[in-house]
């Protein structure tokens, strides 16, 4: 028993688990309240207040919301296929969870360090596709179809952009390892030499996000409620966990990447996570100023963007960011 | 090897919550089916026809181009990590292997592949 | 001790689902086992240190290839086509001389005793994605430079085929808009 107890592994193994369940549990808490907040700052930038009925400020809104999704009545369709129908909110949640293992949030709370930790992340995010297409074919409804069919080209398009606008940052850094690449920002922030990297980034974040101006697969007003138009109850309540999970991951590794991870002044080590969450905070703000600024783009102007625009911009980028390191090593 | 276990074991825990809650939840709720609530959702009109019809071939075209520009971006990774040991080399090469796809993205754009219309 | 027995499950997984991928009558549940399929081999190329290639599995392969897959199977919608008789009667026999050549090169295989190699040096502490760059750009510089070549062939072949027969001439510079309403419709 106590040579189990010792044996190293099984010790980092059961530390892993604490830890995931700990993620798990503060998405779930953040996730709650970030649409509380998202709710909260819409209606200010509108001139209204939001939900103010549900306790102090409308605090026990979220708590109302779980509750209320939680019991809701549930539909299935006759026409669906059951199997795919009940997978595809589960597919949902799984990328934006795993890809948040490799993380690196503060120098002693990162929950692994892998030598190809952004790849784990571009893979994860490549196979995010497959609840939203799954879910809107499933289905069998016209609006959900289409739903699907549109995010799965625009996630597919704007992936090459996010792929590529991460390779100008792994020139600088020489490192796969999301820890590498936090630790080589501890003077300047990537988002300093790689400004247009961070711009093609970001947005290609908000398309994969699925988040306004990209929000097609949405689109109510066209779409009913596009992908998951015949979603209920728990199932819906996954997609849009799994929406907000994604946001939340996908600003994590743009702190990373861009925004000096951890990285700033003053904190002693211990507590350098903070900057990590300062800056998580900021972004997830960006998230939602930016939802309520924008309207949605057509459908072609997003083909267009991404295909003619993000995608050369980014290829010229590297090519530049090259010449430019390799000048400068020879000087 | 060991770094992945915790990779593993956040799969693991998704995949159980995730599973879990929705199991948990239509245990729980009320499910009084009808043929006409359990019909597909067209803004309440009787459905028509099957949902699943044929598409533009435009989307086909965007999944195949995304493989082909995936498949260079793959190649860009070990590229740019090894990227400072290669030198102007490596520089050289890539630059003609971008310049070699910048050739059909070209061609994409004369032919119109990547116009919606 | 772990690593066998990860080995283990994974291969485990993937043999279960190839299978699946074949006993399923419903072509997108065949395509999702296709997916698991994948994704069990980058676990096993992970348990072997392989993990560039294990990643790159997942992108290329469970992310982009296995996508046009289903996008083909579920917005082609092929499923329904009526097929006459014979066209089934030569894919099953079709069907049964490959099964048949592919356990016959297996016997074969497994019937000649392969030395094993000398094991492999336990890999470097560093990450393996430089060691693959450091030789794919050096050491095999001219495959990787063909491979350009042809990704730019299948870009032109896809062009070309997205954009079916045409009448050669002045037709094909037409407007796009122009040419659709007298393209003659599909038999669907």
């Amino acid at each position: 028993m106590a040579a189990i107890l010792d044996n190293p592994d099984l010790r980092f193994a059961f530390w892993a688990l604490v830890k995931c369940v700990v993620i798990l549990t503060a998405m779930l808490g953040v996730v709650s309240y970030l649409i509380y907040v998202e709710r909260k700052v819409a209606g200010h930038m509108q001139a209204r207040t939001g939900p103010n009925r549900v306790g102090p400020l409308g605090l026990l809104q979220p708590v109302a919301d779980i509750l209320k999704l939680f019991f809701k009545e549930e539909f299935i369709p006759d026409a669906a296929n059951k199997i795919i129908f009940h997978l595809a909110p589960v597919l949902a949640v799984i990328p934006a969870l795993v890809s948040f293992s490799v993380v690196p949030v503060g120098p002693n709370f990162t929950v692994t360090d892998i030598n190809v930790g952004l790849l784990l992340f571009l893979a994860m995010s490549s196979l995010g596709v497959y609840a939203i297409t799954l879910g809107g074919w499933s289905s069998n409804n016209k609006y959900a179809l289409l739903g699907g069919l549109r995010s799965s080209a625009q996630m597919i398009s704007y992936e090459l952009a996010l792929g590529l606008s991460t390779v100008g940052v792994l020139l600088i850094a020489g490192s796969l390892s999301l820890v590498d690449i936090v630790r080589a920002q501890e003077h300047v922030w990537f988002a300093v030499y790689q400004p247009v990297a961070f711009v093609i980034f970001m947005i290609a974040a908000f398309a994969e996000t699925n988040r306004a101006p990209f929000d097609l697969p949405e689109a109510e007003a066209e779409l009913v409620a596009g992908f998951h138009t015949e979603y209920s109850s728990m199932k819906w309540g996954m997609f849009f966990l799994g929406e907000f999970m994604n946001v939340i991951t996908i600003s994590s590794i743009a702190i990373t990447l861009f925004l000096g991870g951890w990285n700033g002044p003053w904190l002693p080590d211990s507590l350098k996570f903070l900057w990590f969450f300062l800056k998580l905070g900021v972004l997830l703000f960006f998230f939602i100023w930016v939802r309520w600024t924008y309207p949605r783009l057509r459908y072609d102007q997003l083909m267009n963007l991404g295909w003619k625009v993000l995608l050369p911009v980014a290829l010229a980028n590297i090519l530049v960011t090259g010449t430019v390191i390799h000048w400068l090593g020879n000087r | 090897m060991r770094e992945y276990i915790p990779v593993l074991l956040f799969l693991l825990v998704a995949f159980g919550f995730a599973a879990g809650t929705i199991a948990l939840s239509s245990i729980i709720v009320p499910l009084r089916r009808n043929a006409v609530k359990n019909s597909a959702y067209e803004c309440g009109v009787v459905p028509m026809g099957d949902a699943r019809q044929r598409v533009a071939i435009k989307f086909y075209l965007v999944a195949v181009l995304f493989i082909l520009f995936d498949i260079e971006a793959v190649f860009l990774y070990p590229w740019a990590v090894a990227f400072r040991q290669l030198g102007l080399y490596g520089l050289v090469e890539m630059a003609l292997f971008i310049v070699v796809l910048f050739i059909g993205y070209v061609y994409l754009l004369k032919k119109r592949a990547l116009e919606w219309e | 001790m772990i690593a066998p027995a990860l080995f283990a499950v994974f291969a485990a997984i993937a043999v279960v689902s190839a299978l699946s991928v074949i006993l399923q009558r419903n072509p997108v549940t065949s395509a999702l086992f296709l997916v698991v399929t994948f994704c069990s081999l980058a676990g096993i190329y992970l348990v072997l240190h392989a993990e560039f290639i294990g990643m790159v599995q997942v992108i290329v392969y469970a992310g982009a290839i296995m996508v046009l897959f289903l996008f083909v199977i579920m917005y082609l919608n092929l499923g329904r086509d009526i097929e006459t008789g014979l066209q089934i009667a030569l894919r099953r026999g079709v069907g049964w001389l490959m099964g048949f050549a592919l356990l016959a090169a297996g016997v074969a295989l497994f019937r000649h005793p392969w030395a094993a190699g000398p094991p492999a040096p336990p890999g470097p502490p560093v990450g393996n994605t430089q060691a693959i760059g450091l030789l794919l750009y050096s050491r095999y510089l001219f495959p990787f430079e063909v491979t350009s070549m042809l990704l730019l062939v299948a870009m032109v072949g896809v062009v070309v085929i997205a954009r079916g027969r045409r009448a050669p001439g002045p037709a094909a510079d037409l407007p796009p808009g122009a040419a659709t309403g007298a393209e003659p419709r599909g038999d669907a």
